[in-house]
C-alpha cells in the first residue's frame, strides 16, 4: 500500500493529521479511568482496615490490649476477650499445616518427577478441584459424614496408642466427641493442600533442567534429587507457599463452624470443642445485641484481617523473592 | 546394574530410601485424591434423592413442611450476577491499568501486592467491612449489600487475571497498531482485549464459581428471607445461608433440602471451574 492511501498518514502533501486532538483526549481519559479504578483496588485494603478500626473503637477503648489475652467472653455482662478464639484459630491453623505441608510436597514431587506426562494435567485439576469446592461444602459434609466416622472409629485409636504417651497424651486425652479443634484442623487440611500444593508444583518448575539433569547425571536418585537439589532451591518459595495456606486456613469459615464446636473455654486436649475467630463472627455476629458486643466482634474480624494480612503479605514477598532471583541465578 | 554396586550398602539404602519416598509421594496423591472422592461421591448419594423438581419449583418451607429451594436460587442468581456485573468491569480496568499502563510507576507494583493479599483475604471479614460501610449505614440487611460483598470478591479475581493475560499479549501486536496510528485506548480495547479475550474470560467464570458458594459474606450482609423477593433493597434469601441454616438445624426434612442444594452448588461449581480450563486451553 502507498502511504498516501493510509488515512491520516503524514505523508509529504497531507493536508494535517486529523486524529491527534481527539485522541490525545480519549487517551487521556481512558488512562486516568484506568488508573482510577487500579486505585480504588489499592485502596480498599486499608479502607478495610480503617471501616474495622472505627467499628471496634468502643471495645478497643473499654479493653484496651487486656482484650487479646482475656479468655472471658460473657455477653450478658459485656465481658469479652479474645484469647479462646485466636488460640482455636492458631491451634486449627497448625494442625492444618502439620497434616498439609508434608502431603502437598508429595503431591508436587508425584506431579513433577513421578507422573507420567499425559497424567499431569488431569491428576493436577482435580487436586485444585479441593480447592474450588466451596467452605460450606466442606463444612456440611465434614459434620455430618466425616465426624462421625472419626469419632467413632479415629479419636479412640488416638487416644488408645499416642494418648497413653506421657505428656503428649494431654493432646489426645478427653471424651471423643468427633467435632473439635483436632476434626476442624483435619478438614482444614484438606482444604489449604490444594493452595500449597500449587505454589510448590510452581516453583519447582522453576528450577533449571540443567541442575536436575546434573544431579542424575552423578547417579542421584529421585528422592536425593528433589530432597538436595530442588528444594534448597526453591526453598523460598516453598516457604511462600507455606504461608498462603496458613493464610487461607487462619480464615476460612464455614467448614470450621461446622465442626469446631463452638465452645468459649481453653483446653489442652485437641479433642475439645472450641472456637476460632471466623466461627465466633459467624455464629453470634447477627445475635449480638448491644454497641459494646458488636463491636467487641468486629475488633476480633480486625485482628484476624491484620494477622491474614502480614502473613499473605510475608507469602508474597518470599514468591517474589524466589523469581527475582530466577534471573541471576543460573 | 553391575554386581558389585548391588552389593554396596549404601547403595542398596539410598535405592530402599528412595523407593519409600516415592511410595510416599504417591501415597500423598491418592491422600489427595481421596477427599475428593469422598466428597463428590457423598453429594452425589445425599443429593440424589433430594434433586427433584420441586426443589427448584417450591419455596423454602417452615419446620417439618415440604418445600423447595427455589426463592434461594433466585436469591442467589440474583446477587452473584449483580456482585459479577459491578465486580467485573471495575476488575478489568484496574487489570488493564497494571498491565498496560502502570509502567514505571508505583500504584501498579503496589496494587499488584495489595490485590495478591486480597485475593486470599477472610471472605468473612469482606463480610464485616459491608456490614460497617453499607448494612450498618442504611441500618437494615439487604440484596444489595450482600452483591456488594460478592463484587469485591470478584474484583481480586478478575484483576490478576486480566493483568496476567494481558501481560500475555506480544508487544509486537501493540507495536504494529500503534504504528499503524492507533492511540493507546485503541490499542487496549482493540487489539490487547481481543487477544486476551478467552483468558479474561476464564478469570470471571472462576470468579463466579467462586462467589456462588461463599457464605460468610452474605451472613451479616444479605442475611435470609423465607419467601420469594426481587426487591434487592430487602433481605434475600440465598442459596449458601439456607443450606448453612438448614443443615445446622435439627429438622430431617430441612437438612434433607441442604444436601440438595449443597449437591446443586457443587456440581455447578465443579461444572463452571473445568469449563472454564476447557475454555482457557482453547
Amino acid at each position: 500500500m502507498a502511504p498516501r492511501d493510509i488515512p491520516g498518514a503524514v505523508t509529504d502533501h497531507a493536508p494535517k493529521p486529523f486524529m491527534p486532538r481527539k485522541n490525545a483526549l480519549m487517551d487521556a481519559i481512558f488512562r486516568n479511568i484506568t488508573r482510577f479504578f487500579a486505585f480504588l483496588v489499592f485502596s480498599l485494603l486499608a479502607a478495610i482496615l480503617v471501616s474495622l478500626l472505627i467499628g471496634s473503637m468502643p471495645s478497643i477503648r473499654k479493653f484496651g490490649l487486656e482484650f487479646l489475652w482475656s479468655a472471658e467472653w460473657d455477653p450478658v455482662k459485656e465481658q469479652f476477650g479474645a484469647l479462646v478464639p485466636i488460640f482455636g484459630t492458631l491451634v486449627t491453623s497448625f494442625i492444618a499445616l502439620a497434616i498439609a505441608i508434608p502431603v502437598s510436597f508429595g503431591i508436587s514431587i508425584f506431579l513433577t518427577e513421578l507422573s507420567p506426562v499425559w497424567l499431569r494435567r488431569p491428576l493436577g485439576t482435580a487436586i485444585e478441584m479441593l480447592a474450588a469446592i466451596p467452605s460450606i461444602i466442606y463444612g456440611m459434609w465434614g459434620l455430618f459424614v466425616f465426624v462421625p466416622i472419626f469419632q467413632e472409629r479415629v479419636q479412640p485409636l488416638l487416644a488408645h496408642t499416642i494418648g497413653k504417651v506421657p505428656g503428649l497424651g494431654l493432646l489426645f486425652s478427653g471424651a471423643p466427641m468427633g467435632i473439635g479443634m483436632l476434626a476442624a484442623g483435619i478438614i482444614l487440611a484438606v482444604m489449604v493442600i490444594p493452595f500449597i500444593t500449587a505454589v510448590m508444583r510452581d516453583v519447582f518448575e522453576l528450577v533449571p533442567a540443567m541442575l536436575k539433569e546434573s544431579a542424575y547425571g552423578l547417579g542421584s536418585t529421585t528422592w536425593e534429587v528433589v530432597w538436595r537439589v530442588v528444594l534448597p532451591y526453591t526453598k523460598v518459595g516453598v516457604i511462600g507457599g507455606v504461608m498462603l495456606g496458613l493464610g487461607r486456613a487462619l480464615g476460612e469459615t464455614m467448614a470450621v463452624t461446622f465442626v469446631i464446636g463452638n465452645a468459649h473455654h481453653l483446653s489442652a486436649s485437641l479433642f475439645a470443642p472450641g472456637n476460632s475467630i471466623a466461627s465466633a463472627l459467624a455464629n453470634e455476629f447477627t445475635e449480638a445485641v448491644g454497641e459494646l458486643y458488636t463491636s467487641a466482634l468486629i475488633e476480633l474480624g480486625l485482628l484476624l484481617f491484620l494477622i491474614t494480612t502480614i502473613v499473605l503479605a510475608l507469602s508474597k514477598l518470599l514468591l517474589l523473592q524466589l523469581a527475582k532471583g530466577e534471573g541471576t541465578r543460573t | 546394574m553391575n554386581p558389585v554396586s548391588a552389593m554396596n550398602p549404601i547403595y542398596r539404602r539410598r535405592k530402599r530410601m528412595n523407593s519409600l519416598m516415592m511410595g510416599v509421594s504417591t501415597g500423598a496423591l491418592a491422600f489427595g485424591l481421596f477427599w475428593l472422592i469422598w466428597i463428590v461421591v457423598v453429594l452425589l448419594w445425599e443429593g440424589a434423592s433430594a434433586l427433584r423438581p420441586s426443589l427448584f419449583a417450591q419455596m423454602t418451607p417452615p419446620p417439618g413442611g415440604d418445600g423447595g429451594l427455589a426463592n434461594a436460587i433466585y436469591g442467589s442468581v440474583l446477587m452473584a450476577g449483580a456482585g459479577t456485573l459491578i465486580g467485573t468491569p471495575v476488575g478489568i480496568l484496574a487489570g488493564t491499568y497494571l498491565a498496560e499502563f502502570g509502567g514505571r510507576g508505583w500504584l501498579a507494583p503496589a496494587t499488584r501486592f495489595i490485590n495478591d493479599v486480597l485475593l486470599s483475604a477472610p471472605s468473612i471479614v469482606i463480610g464485616l467491612f459491608v456490614y460497617a460501610i453499607y448494612v450498618a449505614q442504611a441500618k437494615h440487611f439487604s440484596g444489595w449489600a450482600g452483591a456488594v460483598a460478592l463484587a469485591i470478591i470478584v474484583v481480586p479475581v478478575v484483576v490478576r487475571t486480566t493483568d496476567d493475560m494481558l501481560k500475555l499479549v506480544p508487544n509486537s501486536l501493540r507495536e504494529a497498531a500503534a504504528a499503524l496510528g492507533a492511540p493507546s485506548w485503541k490499542v487496549v480495547t482493540m487489539i490487547s482485549y481481543r487477544a486476551a479475550r478467552a483468558g479474561i474470560v476464564t478469570g470471571v467464570l472462576l470468579a463466579i464459581a467462586r462467589i456462588t458458594g461463599e457464605t460468610a459474606p452474605l451472613l451479616f450482609t444479605a442475611l435470609n428471607n423465607q419467601f420469594w423477593s426481587s426487591d434487592m433493597n430487602r433481605p434475600m434469601a440465598n442459596l449458601p445461608v439456607v443450606i448453612f441454616q438448614f443443615a445446622m438445624s435439627p429438622y430431617e426434612d430441612w437438612q434433607r433440602l441442604a444436601w440438595g442444594g449443597a449437591t446443586l452448588i457443587t456440581l455447578f461449581v465443579l461444572g463452571l471451574n473445568i469449563a472454564a480450563r476447557a475454555l482457557f486451553r482453547k
